[in-house]
């Protein structure tokens, strides 16, 4: 109760600190989910609320859930029990307004980044997909076959790929998660810097405390199926200084839970 | 053959793969030259050999003529017209036979592979039917065709359907199930999924179906023609045996030879070029601009 408090406090002081932010995004809501597979149950009861565009960062250990959430998020997969809303609707299906950053790039090996981008094939689709490469900073890419990037610009054109659509939610399954530290923190920033200026809601599931405490401003820990911590990242941004006594503080109290 | 040029052609394609464990003991421009002798040094031994062997009386000319003796007959058959003609008539049927025994092939092996139902309807008739070697079907196929045209290339799409069926069906079940739900995430209807997900992540496999496919098709077309023919060939193997042109026959399996080697380069072209994206094929395509 007086964390959902304190978490709509935040949300006034960080829209009133970014020079008016674009409010694109989509509010998302769970309330009571269950999901099971045959015996196992692997979410329980798990409720949560994200308030339109917010960053939202998942925790929790190897299997326990948290790719199996966005699924039902992205309506990749039906809740056993309990609903999905965005935006106030239920979910029943894919919606166009989610994209869905996966664990590995999945990218198409046979259509070159270009293609890959604009899969959807919308109009001027090869114009908006040179555009998006240059904001994620792969300009001049486009002819290129998948094979021949660095796990670090795949993931950029995946990334790429999810925001040409203007996603109003971004879900990102530990998509950095294989990638080196310092591409991962060339990759957070781009991140951060997409999200203030596009507004999308984003919801970043990783195992990296750090990362996470680096990029949400709210943190949730999901262990046995539910939600063992719910905590504000009350920290001016950009968060550039790595040694933070709070951020510490606050990474410490994350792994505790987890 | 293949084989051997397959590994050949691994070899040139990166400078990586030739650092490898065997030492190499000539070097500089002169390694260079070596190299691309080498291969040819012990069959031009051979031919030298055989013809020197069959000249001085070591071996019945008459059973294994030398090698002049084949360029000879080459060169007077290329004349007269009828060694065109009789490859005319093989690869004419070859061809019509892939086209339809591939088409069916590839349109079955598409369609079971997408769906279900229709491999559950069809895929275990077609496994117990490949069990049987089409070769066998002659006596039989005769009996229904008579020995025209119509056997020929009814044995040849036979022998080119099952490994193209196999491998689009093969293919098509193996596409990466993480592309394909990606796909659906972004939204592409049917006809674009198969279109640009399913087909070209199916198409190396489809292409190792071809490569096998094209075996069937010359060992089929030999042996169908050796049998009942009036050209192709097959036909004028079988026809210069009667008359014991033993240069002929030799020359006509050098012709066999050839052809299957022109498939094979073939099928290797359009590998390297609808394959660019392949990491496989990537400093081919660099190699050749
Ligand atoms: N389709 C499925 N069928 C059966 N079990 C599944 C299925 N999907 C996930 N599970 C199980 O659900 C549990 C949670 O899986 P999930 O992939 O959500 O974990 P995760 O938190 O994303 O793990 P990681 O951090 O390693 O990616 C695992 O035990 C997994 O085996
Ligand atoms: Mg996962």
């Amino acid at each position: 109760m007086t964390l959902a408090l304190k978490s709509s406090h935040t949300a006034q002081r960080l829209e009133t600190r970014q020079s008016a932010p674009p409010v694109n995004g989509l509010p998302l809501s769970l309330s009571n989910v269950e999901k099971r597979f045959g015996a196992l149950s692997v979410l329980e009861k798990f409720s949560l609320d994200v308030p339109a565009g917010r960053f939202l960062a998942v925790v929790g250990r190897s299997g326990g859930g948290k790719s199996t959430l966005m699924r039902l998020i992205a309506g990749l997969d039906k809740p056993t029990s309990g609903t999905v809303a965005i935006g106030g609707e239920t979910v029943e299906g894919l919606n166009p307004d989610v994209r869905l950053l996966f664990q590995e790039a999945r990218l198409v090996p046979w259509q070159r980044v270009g293609e890959n981008v604009g899969i959807a094939r919308g109009p001027d689709w090869q114009e908006t997909a040179r555009a998006t490469l240059r904001d994620v900073g792969l300009e001049g890419r486009e002819n290129d076959w998948p094979s021949v990037l660095s796990g670090g610009q795949k993931q950029r054109v995946a990334l790429a790929r999810a925001l040409v659509s203007q996603p109003r939610i971004l879900l990102l399954d530990e998509p950095f998660g294989a990638l080196d530290a310092l591409t991962r923190i060339e990759m957070h920033r781009l991140l951060e810097t997409l999200w203030t200026a596009r507004g999308f809601t984003t919801v970043l599931i990783t195992h990296d405390v750090a990362e996470a405490v680096a990029l949400a401003d709210r943190v949730v820990v999901l262990r046995e199926g539910a939600v063992a911590l719910d905590i504000d990242i009350d920290l001016d941004r950009p968060r550039r200084e790595l040694a933070d006594p709070r951020a510490v503080d606050l990474q410490r109290r994350i792994l505790e839970a987890v | 053959m293949a084989e051997a040029s397959l590994a050949g052609s691994k070899n040139d394609t990166s400078n990586v793969t030739r650092k490898s464990p065997v030492s190499d003991t000539a070097s500089g421009a002169g390694g260079v030259l070596w190299q691309r002798l080498a291969p040819w040094a012990l069959p031009i031994a051979i031919l030298i050999l055989w013809e020197i062997a069959s000249r001085s009386g070591l071996v019945t000319a008459r059973l294994i003529p030398a090698p002049t003796s084949v360029a000879a007959a080459f060169w007077r058959l290329l004349l007269d017209g009828s060694l065109l003609y009789h490859t005319l008539a093989s690869t004419q049927r070859a061809v019509i036979g892939l086209l339809i025994g591939g088409g069916v092939g590839f349109v079955l092996g598409v369609v079971n592979g997408l769906w279900r139902p229709a491999e559950t309807f069809l895929d275990s008739t077609i496994q117990m039917v490949r069990n049987v070697p089409h070769l066998a079907l002659i006596p039989l196929v005769i009996l229904w065709f008579g020995i025209g045209e119509t056997a020929k290339i009814f044995l040849v799409s036979v022998g080119v359907f099952f490994p193209i069926y196999m491998n689009t069906f093969y293919g098509v079940r193996t596409i990466d199930p993480q592309v394909v739900e990606m796909a659906e995430v972004y939204g592409l209807n049917r006809r674009a999924m198969i279109l640009r997900i399913i087909l070209p992540g199916a198409l190396p496999s489809i292409l190792v179906g071809l490569r096998y496919a094209l075996g069937f098709m010359w060992l089929t077309l030999i042996v169908a023609e050796t049998i009942s023919a009036t050209n192709g060939i097959g036909y004028m193997t079988m026809n210069a045996r009667e008359f014991l042109q033993t240069d002929v026959v030799l020359l006509g399996i050098i012709v066999y030879a050839l052809l299957g080697k022109v498939a094979d380069l073939a099928t290797r072209a359009i590998e390297r070029r609808v394959l660019s994206w392949h990491p496989a094929y990537q400093g081919q395509e660099k190699g050749t601009p």
